[in-house]
């Protein structure tokens, strides 16, 4: 299995003619990607690397049913994008996009939860690397040399990061089911949970790594949601432990600010969850192999 | 994006959220002028500055002639202004707000938010506003009244009307603050703010409710559609080095340690940091390239991080997926056949092209110290920095 991509899913991808967009579906297709579909207004019937080019996502999906979408569009434009895949029946949408205004997030969010429960779009980002199931399929902009196909899953803010870990685990022969990149933004689409929930519920994934950082209430919700319902053990880096106390201008970040947002209170909600954590970034690969072994043994 | 306070009061007012008369002054002659203009008896001379905590560090002035006017303007223009929110360097003060005296009966809190966790605007209220806010919301939480806003239906007239209720305002008061509650979210929400905190909100004697100080940040991601915002931005009370970084694409944060760093990515910029301090020593500086960056981009973030005087020296770490290893390199090996290398530069690539990136520092045949892991890089670079500050000892002895 793997999570949220493998190579029966046909991805179209939105502005498919920019730089951007051409590099990265060339290295897709190259990692098994089934790319069908590419969406720029007022450049249809083109193509790019053979993939036929469509002026909106609902005439790309009746015409290759297509079910999987990457948005590559420019940031006054991104969120627009993910709202026109919603509609047009894509199921997971990826944004790749940084600098999305956040209330044009704020928006995005509402119009999807306003879709009935059984034609929801996922969607992952802004602000992503995307995912990666190694072998099988590539929805991002990930380096796919360093990642080893295997039963561990990632799940992370930051993309380099991610790959920081991957890397080190593949150093050790660990491989990887799924990565998943949910984007630093301060509303993103999923959160650690929402890809928890589909690790744990995954029969090829053994163990997650979760890698956090400082600010915000994503990585104390995922705590309690590993207390309470992970079966699977977790490893996590939180980073930021050492980073300056932000500079900011009045209280009301600070007022409406939860308990457990600085990178220390993290690592210790996780600590208290079971979570293994990984003390530096480069020992992210180690605590995993430590995690396994101990995972092998019987109790 | 931050604004002055004078900036983010013409903004509310446009919302027709009601706020003190008061002009703008650039010289204390001005401000003589600005108070006669105002007339009255009483005028507040406040220092316009990127920070807030002015009034306990004698930003804020009651001046009850003309002449106190000119002093208090003539003790603060040209000055450097150190609150508890500027940090030790401070900011100049090179505009002052004028405004005319109020009879203050009672000071709330007002403050507009984007809430992460509910993906909405929160407006938190409260009845005891001023300066030590924060420390009401910690030991009398009950005191502070939280209201969500559902982005598709605005903010409806009752559920401003419920918070100024809640917020003990009677009679003839409940109208204006529904006002300024009213105004003050439209102004977030069409301005893209990312905060507007009115601080002290206050009713006067009078009985107007009036914004007797306020701030107001707004998302850098949303300028491109917020002309008349963009153009109130202010350089003088930016970092410089921030500043260029910014006009270049980049993204620069300035720290107080010897090593500057070049990254990709904010993750693995404080992944960096922390194993830099792991290591023994403390980053200088650190700078993202961000993803795709060309060679010329990242000679322009080398002698951005190398004009840092106290950078003693140099750990490039870069993981790229969407950048290339082999453009970094080159960057790096085009910003030093520029201008030299006189300072010890660590370089750890990994990712996409990499064997490409390695082969193009190999070539260069600069005195490049590469390193294969993060950890590596990280005790690389502070040796190199013990082994200079190691030489510098010696040589006088």
């Amino acid at each position: 299995m793997s999570i949220l991509v493998d190579a029966t899913n046909k991805v179209l991808v939105q502005g498919i003619t920019g730089r951007i967009g051409q590099f990265h579906t060339q290295e897709m297709m190259q990692g098994g990607t089934n790319v069908v579909a590419g969406v720029t207004p007022g450049r249809s019937g083109e193509a790019v690397h053979g993939v036929p080019v469509y002026d909106t996502a609902r005439e790309a999906v009746a015409d290759t049913a297509a079910d999987t979408s990457i948005v590559f569009v420019p940031p006054p434009f991104a969120a627009d994008a993910a709202m026109e895949a919603a509609s047009a029946g894509i199921r997971l949408c990826v944004v790749i996009t940084d600098g999305i205004p956040a209330q044009d997030m704020m928006r995005l969010k509402r119009f999807l939860r306003h879709l009935p429960d059984e034609t929801r779009m996922t969607l992952i980002g802004p602000n992503c690397a995307g995912i990666i199931s190694p072998g099988k399929a590539l929805l991002g902009i990930m380096p796919e040399h360093i990642y080893l196909p295997g039963r561990v899953g990632i799940v992370g803010r930051s993309g380099t990061l991610g790959y920081e870990a991957a890397d080190q685990m593949r150093a050790l022969g660990i491989g990887v089911s799924t990565s998943v990149g949910i984007g630093g933004d301060p509303i993103n689409g999923s959160s650690f949970v929402d890809v928890l929930q589909r690790f744990e519920a995954d029969e090829e994934t053994d163990a997650v790594v979760m890698i956090g950082e400082i600010g915000g209430p994503q990585e104390g919700a995922a705590a309690s949601y590993i207390r309470q319902h992970m079966t699977k053990p977790v490893i996590a880096y939180v980073a930021g432990l050492s980073a300056p106390p932000g500079r900011r201008m009045g209280h009301a970040g600070a007022i409406i600010q939860a308990a457990g947002e600085a990178a220390s209170e993290k690592v210790e909600l996780l600590k208290d969850a079971g979570v293994a954590i990984a003390p530096t970034p480069s020992e992210i690969g180690e605590t995993v192999q430590a995690t396994l072994a101990q995972a092998k043994q019987p109790a | 994006m931050d604004v002055h306070e004078y900036q983010a009061k013409e903004l509310l007012a446009r919302f027709n959220v009601p706020v003190p008369a008061g002009g703008l002054a650039y010289s204390p002659e001005q401000a003589a002028y600005r108070a006669r203009e105002l007339g009255g008896d009483a005028w507040v001379i406040k220092a316009q500055v990127h920070a807030g905590g002015r009034g306990k560090a004698g930003g804020v002035k009651l001046c009850r002639d003309r002449h106190e006017v000119w002093q208090a303007a003539d003790g603060m223009l040209g000055h450097t202004l150190v609150t508890n929110q500027t940090g030790p360097a401070g900011k100049g003060v090179y505009r002052l707000l004028v405004e005319a005296g109020q009879n203050i009966a009672r000071e709330l809190y007002l403050g507009f938010v984007l809430d992460r966790e509910h993906e909405r605007i929160v407006i938190v209220g409260s009845d005891q506003g001023g300066m030590e806010i924060e420390e009401i919301a910690r030991q009398h939480p009950e005191s502070m009244h939280r209201r969500l806003v559902d982005p598709s239906v605005g903010l409806p007239a009752f559920q401003a009307r419920d918070l100024a209720f809640a917020l003990g305002f009677r009679g003839g008061e409940i109208a204006q603050a529904i006002k300024v509650i009213q105004g003050a979210y439209r102004a977030f929400r069409d301005l893209d703010a990312t905060m507007v905190e009115i601080n002290p909100l206050v009713v006067t004697q009078e009985g107007n409710v009036l914004v007797l100080d306020c701030k107001m940040q707004v998302d850098d991601n949303a300028l491109y559609r917020r002309p008349e915002v963009a153009d109130m931005r202010d350089r003088s009370q930016e970092d410089p080095r921030e500043t260029h970084a910014v006009d270049r694409g980049l993204s620069y944060v300035g720290l107080d340690g010897q090593i500057g760093c070049i990254v990709n990515g904010a993750g693995l910029a404080m992944a960096t940091l922390d194993m830099i301090k792991l290591a023994g020593g403390e980053p200088a500086n650190f700078l993202d390239i961000g993803g795709g960056a060309t060679p010329e981009r990242v000679a322009e973030a080398f002698q951005l991080v190398r004009q840092d005087g106290e950078v003693k020296a140099i750990l490039v770490n870069i993981f790229a997926g969407i950048n290339r290893c082999d453009w970094v390199a080159q960057g790096i090996v085009q910003a030093v056949e520029q201008t030299g290398l006189d300072l010890p530069l660590v370089v750890r690539l990994s990712g996409t092209h990499v064997e490409e990136g390695r082969r193009i520092l190999a070539d260069s045949g600069l005195a490049i110290t590469t390193a294969a892991t993060l950890k590596e890089a990280a005790q690389k670079a502070v040796a190199a920095l013990d082994g200079q500050s190691a030489a510098h000892t010696e040589v006088p002895a």
